[in-house]
Formats: C-alpha cells, sequence, structure tokens
C-alpha cells in the first residue's frame, strides 16, 4: 500500500463527478486551418471591443480587428490571414448574439513583428508596465472559462497588498484536459510566464496547484522547478470545484476571499495554466491571443482530441476532425458539464474562453424526473461556499430578493453541485440564477 | 451525420447516480436484516403484518392521489412502502389486520399525504400512524407475543422495559429484575419481548453501516442520540445503579436503536445541517432518556423523534453551516 500524505483541498462541500479524462493522453495537434472563421468583438468580460476594420479589408494574423473599449474590454486580433467578410451579430456559446467578424482565409500570412520561432526565450525584457501593457495589447483574457481580461487582473488597486501568485492548473471539470496538456507540452514556457506575472505583480511567491489526477504534471513541474526558489507545486485532492479560484486560494493558503471581495483582498491573483502560457507568447514572443487549446470530448466521440484552434473556428469544423458527430448525441456543450453551456448551433465559432466542446449522449442529454424537495440536505453538504441551496431555490421561486440576500445569494459561484447531488433531480442552480438576476435588474434601473 | 435536435439546458449537464428512488430502495434493502429477524424470532405473524401495513400505506397513498387530490400518484418513489414497513415494525407482530388499516391510514393519510405528500410533511408518518395506534389501542399495542414462538396464539410477553418499568413501581430492585432478563447478547441479536423490527440491534446495525456507506445517510442524527443516551443513562446509573439500568441495557432495548437508525434519520422531518442533526439527535436522546426514567411510558423514543420534528424549521433556521468568506478577512 501507498502511503502518502493528505492532499490539500478546500474545507467546505465539494464533489465528487467520475472525472472521464479520455483524452489526457492525447498530445495537442494543430486543427487545420478553417475555410473561414467568425470573430466575435465579445469574448470577454466587460465592454465589447470596437471594430475598426471594414469589409473587404485583407488582414494579416494576428492584426487588431477590434480594439478594447476602455479598461476592462480587450483586443480582438485576427487569427487568420484573408479577406473581412461580413460583419453582422451571430449567436455565439453564450446564446446571446453579438456582432463578429467573418474572415475568408487565404494562406496564413502573419504580422511581421510575431516571432513564430519555437525557441524558449528566457530572459524577460520588460518591465512590470510594460508587461501589463504588452498583455493587454494582445487581448490576453482568462481562458479557464471566465474569460476575464488578464492585465485588469494585474494592475492591483492602490492600497491592495498582493503577496502570493497563484497558477490554477487544477481542471476540475471533468472531461477536459486542455490545461492539462499544455502543461506537459509547454511546461517551461509556463514557468517563464509565471515569472512574468511575478514580475508585473511584484511577488516572491508563486503556487501551481495541479489536481491529483494529472500527477505526471505535477511531477514534470516538480523536477522544473528544484532550483526555483519562489514557485512551487502542489498536487490537490480530486474534488470539484477545486478549480473554483475562491476554493483554491483556501486548499493553498488557507485564506478566504470575503464575502463580495476579490482575490487581491486577501493578497492574492489567480491565473489559469492556459493564460499562462498565452502571456509567455504575448510578453515573449510578442504573439497576440489568436488560439488556443480545446478539448473536444464525449463518451461516443470516435477521436477525442486536443487541438490547437484559432479563435473563431466553427465548432462543427473540430467535431469533424475528432470524427463527426455521433448518432446518440442529444447535447453539445461548450466547456465542461458542470459550468459549460449548451449550445444550439453548430456554427458557433470558438472563443478564447472555450476550453472544450463535449458531446453528451441523449440517455443522458434530457433532465430526469423532478421530485419534491425530501430535505436531505445534500446540496448544503455540496455547496462550497457553505449556502443552503434549497432555501435559495424557494426563495428565488417566490421571487423574494430580500431574504435571498440575507442568505447570501449573491454568494453563488454557479458551480451546479447542488443541482448535481440533488436526489430530487430539482434545477436548484437554475431558480438560483434567476435570483441572482432579479437581485441585479434593480441597479440598472 | 444529422443529429436531429439538440437538447439546450443550462448547466450543469450531468448528475450524480443518487436519486431519491435509489435512495428509497436503498433504505429498503437496509431494512431487510432487520426483516429476516422479525421474521426468524415471530414467524408467519411479522410476514402478516409487514405485507398487510406495506399493502395498505401503498394503497392508500394511491387512492389519496388518485382520488382526493386528483394529481399523478407517487408510489413508484418508494416512500410508501417504507412508511409502510417501518410502521409494522413499530407494532406487535399479533396485531389485527384493521388496527393495522387504521394505522396506515392516519400513517400515511394524516401524516404525509394531508400535509402535501413526501417531502411537505413535518412529521414522521410511520411514528404519527403508531402513536395514534397506541393512545387508541393500548392493550394490542403493548401485549407481544414471545420471541421465537411462532404461533399465532402465542404467550404474550412483556418487553425488558416494561418489566423494568412495573417492577421499580411495585418496589422490586433493578438487580432482581434483571435476572428475569434474557443476556445482553440476546438483546443484542434480537432474542427478546418487544415490537416487530426493533428488538434486532446487529440487524438494525447492519442497515445503518450500510446506509452510510451508500452515503443516504450520514453519522450525525444516530451517533448524537445514541451517545446522548448512553451518557445520560450512564450517570442515572452511576448515581444508582439499584435504581437506574445500565447504558448498554438502555441502548439495546426498545426502539432506541430502530429510532436511531431508521426513524430519527427520515430526510423529511430531520434538519438539513450537520449542525442541526447534532442538536436533534441530542434532544432525542434526552427526551427519551426523561420519558424512560421519568415518564409514565416505559418507552419515549416514538414520543421524543414527534416531540424534535416539531422543533426542525425552528433548528433549520438557526443551525447553519460555516459559510465561506463569512469571517474577517485573513491576509498571510
Amino acid at each position: 500500500m501507498k502511503l502518502h500524505n493528505k492532499l490539500k483541498t478546500f474545507r467546505i462541500g465539494g464533489v465528487h463527478p467520475d472525472d472521464h479524462k479520455i483524452t489526457a493522453q492525447r498530445v495537442i495537434v494543430p486543427l487545420p486551418l478553417p475555410k473561414s472563421v467568425t470573430i466575435p468583438v465579445t469574448q470577454h468580460i466587460g465592454a465589447p471591443a470596437k471594430i475598426v476594420v471594414q469589409r473587404g479589408d485583407t488582414v494579416k494574423v494576428g492584426q487588431v480587428i477590434a480594439t478594447h473599449e476602455g479598461f476592462v474590454s480587450s483586443n480582438i486580433h485576427a487569427s487568420v490571414s484573408g479577406r473581412v467578410g461580413i460583419i453582422e451579430e451571430v449567436m455565439d456559446s453564450t446564446g446571446f448574439k453579438h456582432m463578429a467578424i467573418n474572415i475568408r482565409v487565404k494562406g496564413d500570412e502573419w504580422e511581421e513583428t510575431i516571432d513564430r520561432s519555437e525557441g524558449l526565450v528566457e530572459e524577460i525584457k520588460l518591465d512590470p508596465k510594460e508587461i501589463v501593457a504588452r498583455i493587454m495589447e494582445a487581448g490576453v483574457v482568462g481562458m479557464g472559462g471566465a474569460a476575464f481580461p488578464s492585465h485588469v487582473k494585474l494592475s492591483v488597486p492602490e492600497g491592495k497588498h498582493v503577496d502570493y501568485l497563484i497558477i490554477n492548473g487544477v481542471e476540475c471539470e471533468p472531461y477536459l484536459t486542455a490545461d492539462h496538456r499544455i502543461m506537459l507540452e509547454k511546461p517551461k514556457e509556463i514557468v517563464v510566464g509565471i515569472r512574468i506575472l511575478m514580475k508585473a505583480l511584484g511577488v516572491s511567491h508563486a503556487i501551481i496547484g495541479i489536481e491529483d489526477n494529472k500527477h505526471d504534471a505535477v511531477e514534470l513541474f516538480q523536477e522544473l522547478l528544484k532550483d526555483e526558489p519562489g514557485i512551487t507545486v502542489e498536487a490537490l485532492e480530486v474534488q470539484y470545484p477545486q478549480g473554483g479560484e475562491k476554493q483554491l486560494i483556501q486548499a493553498l493558503l488557507n485564506r478566504e476571499v470575503p464575502s463580495g471581495g476579490l482575490p487581491a483582498d486577501v493578497g492574492v491573483i489567480v491565473h489559469n495554466v492556459g493564460t499562462t502560457f498565452a502571456i509567455y507568447e504575448a510578453v515573449q514572443k510578442n504573439k497576440p491571443l489568436i488560439e488556443r487549446i480545446v478539448t473536444v470530448t464525449g463518451k461516443s466521440v470516435k477521436e477525442p482530441s486536443n487541438f490547437r484552434v484559432r479563435i473563431g473556428t466553427p465548432v462543427m469544423d473540430l467535431l469533424i476532425a475528432a470524427g463527426g458527430i455521433p448518432e446518440d448525441t442529444g447535447k453539445i456543450v461548450s466547456g465542461g458539464p458542470m459550468m459549460g453551456k449548451a449550445i444550439a448551433d453548430l456554427d458557433v465559432p470558438v472563443a478564447k474562453g472555450t476550453s472544450g466542446i463535449l458531446l453528451i449522449p441523449k440517455e443522458e442529454a434530457t433532465r430526469a424526473e423532478v421530485y419534491n424537495c425530501v430535505h436531505c440536505g445534500k446540496c448544503i453538504e455540496a455547496c462550497p461556499m457553505g449556502l443552503e441551496p434549497y432555501r435559495l431555490l424557494i426563495l428565488s421561486k417566490k421571487g423574494n430578493s430580500t431574504r435571498a440576500k440575507e442568505e447570501h445569494i449573491l454568494d453563488c459561484i454557479e458551480c451546479g453541485s447542488c443541482s448535481f447531488v440533488c436526489p430530487s433531480n430539482r434545477p436548484i442552480l437554475d431558480y438560483i440564477r434567476l435570483g441572482k438576476t432579479q437581485l441585479r435588474k434593480p441597479k440598472k434601473a | 451525420m444529422s443529429t436531429g435536435l439538440l437538447t439546450v439546458s443550462p448547466s450543469p449537464h450531468i448528475h450524480s447516480e443518487l436519486t431519491v428512488p435509489q435512495i428509497m430502495r436503498g433504505v429498503i434493502i437496509a431494512l431487510v436484516p432487520a426483516v429476516l429477524m422479525s421474521v426468524y424470532n415471530f414467524g408467519w405473524g411479522a410476514i402478516y403484518v409487514i405485507g398487510l401495513a406495506v399493502g395498505f400505506c401503498v394503497g392508500i397513498e394511491y387512492l389519496i392521489a388518485k382520488y382526493l387530490l386528483q394529481r399523478p400518484h407517487s408510489i413508484y418513489d418508494g416512500s410508501a412502502i417504507i412508511t409502510g414497513m417501518l410502521l409494522a415494525f413499530n407494532v406487535p407482530s399479533n396485531l389485527p389486520w384493521y388496527m393495522i388499516l387504521i394505522g396506515s391510514l392516519v400513517a400515511i393519510g394524516i401524516g404525509k399525504m394531508s400535509f402535501g405528500g413526501l417531502g411537505n410533511n413535518p412529521f414522521n408518518p410511520a411514528l404519527v400512524g403508531r402513536v395514534f395506534l397506541l393512545l387508541s389501542f393500548p392493550v394490542a399495542m403493548t401485549s407481544w407475543p414471545k420471541a421465537g414462538d411462532w404461533s399465532l396464539d402465542a404467550v404474550t410477553s412483556a418487553t425488558p422495559l416494561g418489566i423494568v418499568k412495573d417492577g421499580l413501581r411495585s418496589g422490586e430492585s433493578l438487580p432482581t429484575l434483571m435476572q428475569q432478563m434474557p443476556s445482553y447478547s440476546d438483546f443484542f441479536f434480537g432474542f427478546q419481548g418487544g415490537s416487530l423490527g426493533e428488538m434486532s440491534a446487529f440487524a438494525l446495525v447492519i442497515g445503518l453501516i450500510y446506509m452510510l456507506y451508500r452515503k443516504i445517510i450520514t453519522w450525525h442524527i444516530p451517533v448524537s442520540m445514541l451517545l446522548t443516551i448512553a451518557i445520560m443513562t450512564g450517570i442515572f446509573w452511576w448515581i444508582d445503579p439499584t435504581r437506574y439500568a445500565d447504558p448498554v441495557f438502555h441502548l439495546l432495548t426498545g426502539g432506541v436503536m430502530l429510532g436511531a437508525v431508521f426513524m430519527a434519520t427520515d430526510y423529511v422531518t430531520s434538519p438539513f445541517t450537520h449542525r442541526g442533526m447534532i442538536i436533534f439527535g441530542v434532544g432525542i436522546g434526552v427526551l427519551t432518556v426523561l420519558i424512560r426514567l421519568f415518564g409514565n411510558y416505559p418507552e419515549g423514543v416514538s414520543f421524543a423523534i414527534l416531540i424534535m420534528n416539531a422543533f426542525v424549521p425552528m433548528i433549520n433556521r438557526y443551525a447553519k453551516e460555516p459559510r465561506y468568506g463569512a469571517g474577517k478577512p485573513k491576509q498571510g
């Protein structure tokens, strides 16, 4: 019997869905260039970018086609070379319509300023301010799913002192392996990316948190970081949502982000490993965020794969490359099964935050019969925020926003653990989302 | 390669294996060892009572749903079967059929369906039925056939708790009373007088372990309840062993084990949070001991659970789990 120390984990709630990491050993392959891409100007949290090209313009890979509007926004670059086609509203993976720029692909001509060589560039020449400016310029956003502009996170508000950088390599969503593969295939680049972030933030400690079902990645980083005093690796228990920002901070540093606060309030900034790699490329290679790793997976998928995909590629192209859509497919999800969004249309483009495409068989695609709440308390046991999801459902259903707020409905991170465990199949999270929307409404008016 | 229409729904897109019918099936499986022990002890009487109670409960729920409430019945969720089994477990094996019918009617009709069915009842339905029968038919409900005697007109015997209560009342001392009792190992395996399913701590503990293993229930209610009873009776026993029986006796007799494992842990009528469950378990333990030692009835588990059921909404209001980020921000 193998004896080992108890792995770190978050202390409140959590669930254990089967992890189904079928693509863990599949090497990342570049997806062939699509015929055309559709690049939405809203791929991030914040204001939509302002379109700066016109129909008929010729663009190169890496050229800015939409610029950030204000600070909390992000630049959008052409991910292919070719001619700008129609610019119109299209439905993206969130199910909402946003303006998007279509580009007909012609050749693969890159901006000359981008360093396309394979070599590792270790020396960091830029100073902290220049680093943040470069990251902003390159349109880097959080690639774990939330797509929050990275330069905003790096601009720590006045009066807050950050002493730890956490690199999120947890990938607690079942099925997804994009972060796992990038850690295995680009570890040195990620380490340089971490040094860049540390320099930008002026911190001397960084921790890479990795769930223990990716033990190969843990060992790889342990080996790489032997002589790196400031950066450590921590293997974490396999438990969902270990990769939730607040949960990860609690697991690694035993600090709790106060209700309504930000990680910076407890001296921490968290970045995803995929983002860290993109930051490496942006700063050291002058390469904007124009492609990402996407896991295409599912129980019946013929060739489940990890693809390197240009932003804006239609989901359909990825599905064809993965061996086509299996007969039994009942639902297609952009992202993981716990927090991903079901998509209705296969023309939906891959965005900066698209970590995976999951094909769910028909028999698992629809929800099962709903029973009365039997007061089992499993939703409370599961909630990683220590809330009472059953009560939030009742309050939201009644439209009692005041009481829902008192019960801290706004602390909900929408991880889905409550709905996942509910033996009565009650739509708990659906109602909590509704309740949160009810609370946000009056503020807008 | 057409897939037809795709389902679009909000996350999460996967669900854990455990659903209500599966939980109910799990509880029924957990009840099987106790059923076997009751059949071993009482033979046909046990089969007759359990069969009737389950049949009545399921039938009554079906009829009420269909004709009174006029909505789809919910008997496939399995909860009526469990109520029937637990009601049978709480009555003697020679109870006449019409009393079982009345008990089932009260349990399902008043105890459960009048509140809106599964999930809405404040009191444990089986106990509502049981206590109604105990108050209405005190004699029939307290003459238990002797365990191990399979004949239908078996000699009745008192329960160990009854012997102690009556004996102490008539001025006998506890040590002499205890000599009439079976050994503690007989108590443990269930060779004692009592209601159908409550005698065998052994069989009930197997059920408990199974339910803990399947994660159907948590340890909080049974452990806090049993510990409270052990500690309280232990204190009294230590004060005066000639008047108060020892903790082992209290744990192995009467409805304590059945109550702790199957009645108090009923999801619907117990608190939501672990903290609440502990308060609930301790409350049941304290009330049980007080009724047993100082009350009129020899046994108090049913009353204790029903009384604590009434406190559940209040416990739910105040016994909350620790919340993330509720404390002061910690800066390292």
